[in-house]
């Protein structure tokens, strides 16, 4: 056995060790912090009110050829943003320095409904958080890039198409409209008129987003169970 | 008696390792493909958590989406592509897992190259850094598209945390009309339902059509499912799936396999299991279709017009937006418009009866000498059936080059990018801005639809030329 794996061996054991309570996650501790911790956000926000945004306009295929996670906020929306000779769009609302004047960077971005459709490329997350949002709002989100969200540390808040559009009028009357949204309590308040509504987010999720935990730590928590359930399987 | 099931509940359950209370399943996978775009970062994860890939024999490498598909025995001109296909052997050769690259014979797409070498299996649960894994469902497996932090999830774990989505069967009934193929199923039920009309839910496909449909077309349909945002679909197996699975090369044999087949065949919906959405169509009202708009929800009947904004689910400034794109206007009729484009390929339309169903058009027709056509095999024994059943012959004597296989125009990643500006009829899969290159304009369609506006020019029905 080499080296590393026995100092892998000797790391899964101890987290096996600590995992007492094996239906709960509230015992689950990482030793990887993937990304910041989520709490409380208060910050001016971009509005994109386009329905069906799709993964290939937030990261188009052609810069998904890095081997690295680097540097993919440079090519969010760039089809939208800049031309084919790479000048900025000045009808881009990422080019409007309305909102990405003062208080920069604006950490969240309000979408159309069915935000994120598409590709399963992780790439449009990445390139969401590397440009500086931690949460995005819409009516609507597809699946997979709901779930890519949660797992690096955005947070996708669902609320109703009404609210949806309050707050793109909010932000359409005054451009430094604050939302405020809170993770442990899971809701959204425009500030300046108090409105505010909650959203889902299951526990799980919660308290990994609340806490920075990763799932691989949780299942390589129950590598055993794994393992046997694997060798019981018929193919 | 036991409380009726469906097939999505069977293979669920049967999978699920532990229940997190408020939280999702963790949920093993049989299978997991990877490829050059979304593993690289995900083996960068596993190496600097010093874990080792837990099951190796259950991961299969293919290099697809960034791949030449010509001059495939040359080196990648490319550096970015070369070195994410250097990234992909290197690890696959470090942690022991089977790897189809460029020139390997059995490359392909990996939506191929997965079910035609038996990998795929009715029961299964299969994961890939791709949406359009959805594609394996086709085998009464349930099989979706997953994230690179899951791809390395499930290469550290052979899991993945997932909640169960909630489940929506999709029947069609009757019997489809002359030159309706699986595709313009697919494409029909999308125009119908939105291109987020099943979000949240797996589907499940049944009804005559898809009891009569070769597993080809079951591809197909099953393959667009994430088109409609579901994260996949399903279709029972049967004879007609263990029939092409028999003899495979990785399916099980002699008394494996034997002892599978009971199994098999117990994979299906009770009668009168509960979906929570249940919705059914009719064989008789779809007719070829073609998209005109720039999600694969805006389709409509080829012999038919653009419909008016008021008449769309999307909010008005979202569907003129679109339509400016694609340089079209409301109302306009799809027949007659100037294509510059045509390709036939992808995990959608890149199998052996899409090249059939192109060239039983094509054959003693002259491909339109304003149209460039680009003819991409899914996979290397795709290209050797192709020639083997003399379809290369037809397609040479009407104009048509083959390709070498790979994702090619479907998402433009490699040198086959649609100009600004240009119509393509695409049997792949997305019409989004840009899908096949900056400011390209793709109208999806079947290889039929596909094949009649190679040879006329124009967008054409394909009944008229059968």
């Amino acid at each position: 056995m080499s080296l590393l794996s026995q100092a892998y061996n000797s790391r899964v054991s101890k987290l096996i060790t600590a995992a007492a309570d094996r239906s709960s996650f509230s015992t689950h501790r990482s030793k990887n912090m993937a990304y910041d911790h989520f709490t409380i956000l208060r910050s001016t926000a971009v509005p994109m009110p386009i329905e069906n945004v799709d993964t290939d306009q937030i990261i188009p295929a052609r810069f998904l050829k890095a081997t690295e996670r680097k540097g993919f906020g440079d090519n969010l929306f760039r089809d939208w943003r800049y031309t084919a000779d790479g000048s900025p769009k000045a009808d881009f609302v990422l080019n409007d320095p309305t909102y990405t004047g003062e208080g920069l960077p604006r950490k969240i971005l309000v979408g159309g409904k069915n935000f994120g459709s598409g590709s399963s490329r992780e790439h449009a997350a990445w390139a969401i958080y590397d440009y500086g949002f931690r949460c995005v709002v819409s009516s609507f989100f597809a699946d997979i890039f709901k779930g890519n969200a949660l797992n690096i540390g955005i947070l996708p808040v669902q609320v109703s198409p009404e609210f949806l559009a309050r707050i793109f009028a909010a932000i359409d009357a005054d451009p430094n409209t604050e939302l405020e949204v809170n993770l442990p309590d899971q809701t959204i308040t425009l500030l300046t008129t108090g409105e505010s509504e909650s959203f889902d987010i299951n526990g799980y999720k919660k308290n990994n987003l609340l806490n920075g935990y990763d799932d691989i730590d949780y299942l390589l928590s129950m590598k055993d169970e794994i393992v046997q359930f694997a060798d019981a399987r018929p193919f | 008696m036991p409380t009726p099931t469906t097939l999505f509940d069977k293979v669920w359950d049967a999978h699920v390792i532990r229940h997190i209370d408020d939280g999702p399943d963790v949920f093993f996978i049989d299978r997991h493909f990877i490829h050059e775009v979304t593993s690289p970062v995900a083996f960068l994860g596993l190496e600097g958590r010093n874990a080792p890939v837990l099951f190796s024999e259950r991961t299969f490498a293919t290099a697809d989406h960034n791949t030449p598909t010509l001059n495939q025995h040359l080196p990648v001109a490319d550096p970015l592509s070369a070195n994410q296909l250097d990234a992909l052997a290197r690890n696959s050769a470090r942690y022991n897992i089977s790897h189809w690259g460029l020139g390997h014979q059995k490359n392909g797409i990996v939506h191929v190259v997965g079910p035609e070498n038996g990998i795929t299996l009715p029961g299964m649960t299969i994961v890939c850094g791709d949406s359009h894994t959805s594609t394996h469902g086709a085998f009464g497996a349930i099989a979706f598209g997953i994230g690179t932090s899951e791809v390395e999830m499930v290469l550290a774990t052979q899991c993945i945390m997932q909640p169960k989505p909630k489940k929506m069967r999709i029947s069609v009934n009757g019997t489809l009309g002359k030159g309706v193929v699986p595709k313009d199923v697919a494409l029909y039920i999308i125009s119908q339902i939105s291109a987020s009309g099943a979000t949240g839910y797996f589907v499940e496909y049944a009804g005559d059509v898809f009891r009569t449909m070769s597993m080809e077309g079951r591809m197909t349909v099953c393959n667009m499912s994430i088109e409609m945002g579901a994260r996949g679909g399903m279709v029972a197996p049967d004879q007609t799936t263990l029939a092409y699975l028999k003899g495979r090369d990785l399916a099980p044999q002699g008394d494996a396999w034997d002892k599978l087949v009971p199994y098999w065949e117990s994979l299906k919906t009770d009668d009168g299991a509960a979906f929570d959405v249940d919705m059914t169509f009719h064989a008789a009202d779809i007719e070829p279709q073609i998209t005109y708009g720039t999600n694969p929800g805006m389709g409509t009947g080829v012999t038919r017009q653009i419909p008016l904004s008021a008449n769309q689910a999307d909010g008005d400034a979202s569907y003129q937006k679109s339509l400016t794109y694609m340089g079209f206007a409301e109302n306009e009729s799809m027949l007659g418009k100037p294509i510059d484009f045509v390709f036939l390929g992808s995990c959608t339309n890149g199998r052996i009866e899409d090249f059939r169903a192109f060239a039983s058009i094509v054959k003693g027709r002259q491909k339109a000498v304003n149209v460039t056509a680009w003819l991409v095999p899914g996979s290397h024994i795709v290209e050797a059936q192709i020639k083997a059943e003399g379809i290369l012959d037809v397609l040479t004597e009407a104009g048509f080059a083959l390709r070498q296989p790979g994702c090619s125009a479907c998402l433009a990643m490699n040198e086959d990018k649609i100009p600004a500006g240009k119509y393509a009829v695409s049997t792949s899969n997305r019409n989004f801005e840009g899908r096949q290159g900056p400011g390209a304009r793709t109208l999806l369609a079947s290889p039929l639809v596909a094949a009649a506006a190679a040879v006329t020019g124009v967008v054409t029905d394909p009944r008229e030329l059968i």
